[in-house]
């Protein structure tokens, strides 16, 4: 086994995730039979490849830094799932 | 069955510009016939009324300078459309109205295509067969049994039940071409950076590309035109020169010279889809192009190091579903109970196991044996396409190791699922263009798909090969219009 019960509970929590006991432990069989398909990478040896981060082989370009969107509060707040006119809005989280 | 809706594109261009049909009536055909299409499941926001109106106006003012003139046209419910829900296919963004467009839908609209509605697709595009949509599954055209493919599988479907005369999808693995490929349609995944991808709901966003999805190659041609521009909004968005791709068109491919990958003869492949491929492997050669045998030795690689770098980049992508800003929300008893439980309501199984490979991946001291060395790999299965483009100009491969599969067939194990996209991985790792093709039948009757790879920001090349083959097997589907109510 690559993933245990235990690391997949942590896992989940790090991800902001929740998960009962039932849900961890059919994660915990998906992810190792992944892993396990995963692990083929360990045939190759890759210790002088560099890694590829983009493929997109431009230079980025530069711009001025300007405003460009004004006065756009309420159409940010109106997807908002808690109504408040003002704010986004979060259970309390100073005592 | 329909004339107005068994149209291509360009035909119904030229019927709207010689004023042999006007807008509303295109746009009211394909409403009919969507209308009678609900088994299909393909939509997931129709927006009728709006196209109608919009059809109206364009027709008391119609301007036929544009290149797609009051053509109503449903996208893949991944773009980003204003004032109208988008949902990437998720419980978590099921309320969700947009207050921007994306860069390719504007494209689109600024050249006279109307919305007609938000095309079904898997969660957040994750999965091959759209059975991880929140809003059901969408049935394939060709069979009521049948998976569409995924993630773009409504706009397959509405697509090859003719429901739009044209669409667009989103591909990260192969959520194009695979679709594409079960319904007997053309789809073109472009070079990352062709399209934009402001206004995307993000999935993995160094694979990320947007593509046009069509019933031919000309009009894939067509709206590839459109749809690509440059976009400051994207700092991954690239500055070149684009083709006229539709007016360029040239079925002349002679002396071109085309590759066949070895390490594409994969275990277990089904013998019809051996036969596709050397038909093809034929038609190349009719139209006086040759064959070169070449090797791409990493390709078995390509699928687990998908698997690492979509999920981890998902991870990153998708922290930002935290029930605050916007989508659902879930009552908790403090604010991590309320982003636990958000997230763990909101998004479905597959979207969910796939942020906790990306976050596992991605942790103190997995890094490096996971992400570091999949991003190894990735370079080493790009550098087997750049030693190819050194002897071919395309590469012709099988699009998928199968024909569309059952509905249910695939759902419980993970791994038989993701082995639908080994051949079309390689390419959105590499960055590549490529297009699938209908390209004949198995002995079930359902649709197979030949894909083409081109090389990069060579699209023209790229479809002329297309355009060629498509004649040669002038393939025809096999639809009997069972859904319509």
């Amino acid at each position: 086994m690559i993933i245990d019960l235990k690391t997949i509970k942590h896992i989940s929590k790090l991800s902001r995730i929740s998960v009962d006991e039932k849900k961890a432990q059919k994660l915990t069989v998906d992810l190792n039979s992944i892993f396990e398909f995963i692990e083929k990478l360990n045939e190759l040896k890759t210790d002088n490849v560099q890694p590829l981060t983009s493929v997109a082989e431009i230079t980025l370009k530069f711009r001025p830094d300007e405003v460009q969107s004004y006065n756009i509060r309420d159409e940010i707040i109106k997807n908002s799932p808690e109504d408040n006119k003002d704010f986004f809005v979060v259970p309390k989280v100073v005592e | 069955m329909n004339s107005i809706t068994s149209q291509s594109l360009t035909t119904l261009v030229k019927n709207i510009k010689n004023k042999k049909l006007s807008s509303e009536e295109v746009t009211k055909a394909f409403i009919e016939r969507s209308e009678k299409s609900k088994d299909l499941n393909a939509y997931i926001t129709e927006d009728y009324s709006n196209a109608l109106s919009k059809a109206k106006k364009f027709d008391q003012n119609p301007n036929f300078d544009l290149k797609i003139p009051g053509i109503p046209i449903a996208v893949k419910d991944l773009f980003c459309t204003n004032n109208v829900k988008t949902t990437a296919g998720s419980k978590i963004l099921s309320n969700f109205i947009p207050t921007y467009e994306s860069t390719v839908t504007q494209n689109i609209w600024n050249e006279g295509g109307i919305l007609l509605g938000k095309l079904n697709c898997d969660e957040f595009a994750m999965g091959s067969s759209n059975e991880t949509s929140f809003f059901g599954n969408v049935k394939n055209p060709i069979d009521k049994d049948l998976v569409p493919g995924g993630s773009s599988g409504g706009s397959a479907a509405a697509i090859s039940g003719q429901l739009t005369p044209i669409t667009i999808g989103t591909d990260t693995g192969g959520s194009i071409r695979q679709p594409a490929s079960f319904t007997g349609t053309v789809g073109l995944k472009p070079t990352y950076g062709s399209c934009s991808r402001y206004g995307i709901v993000a999935f993995a966003s160094s694979l990320d590309q947007a593509g046009p999805m069509a019933q031919s190659v000309q009009d894939c041609a067509l709206l590839q035109e459109i749809i690509s521009t440059y976009d400051p909004k994207d700092s991954t968005s690239a500055d070149f020169k684009r083709n006229s791709l539709s007016k360029e068109l040239t079925r002349e491919i002679k002396g071109k010279k085309i590759g066949i990958p070895k390490e594409y003869r994969v275990d277990g492949m089904p013998g019809e889809i051996e036969k596709l491929w050397q038909k093809g492997i034929e038609y190349v050669k009719d139209c006086g192009a040759e064959i070169i045998d070449i090797s791409l030795p990493h390709t078995k690689y390509a699928l687990p190091t998908y698997y690492i770098i979509a999920p981890a980049e998902a991870s990153s992508n998708l922290a930002r579903y935290d029930g605050v800003k916007y989508g659902f929300r879930s009552k908790g008893e403090n604010l991590i109970d309320m982003y636990e439980k958000t997230r763990s309501e909101g998004f479905g199984d597959e979207v969910k196991r796939r942020i906790i490979i990306g976050t596992y991946v991605l942790s103190s001291g997995y890094y490096d044996a996971y992400y570091l060395k999949a991003q190894k790999v990735r370079k080493l299965i790009k550098n087997d396409f750049d030693e190819a483009y050194k002897k071919v100009d395309a590469i012709i491969t099988p699009s998928t190791p199968s024909s569309a599969f059952k509905i249910g067939e695939k759902t419980s194990d993970p791994v038989s699922m993701y082995l639908n996209d080994i051949f079309t991985v390689p390419v959105n790792l590499a960055g590549l263009p490529a297009i699938s093709i209908p390209a004949g039948h198995d002995t079930k009757g359902y649709p197979l798909g030949l894909q083409i790879i081109g090389k990069a920001f060579q699209e023209q090349e790229l479809l002329n090969i297309a355009y060629a083959l498509e004649e040669k097997i002038s393939f025809k589907n096999k639809i009997k219009d069972w859904w319509i109510k």
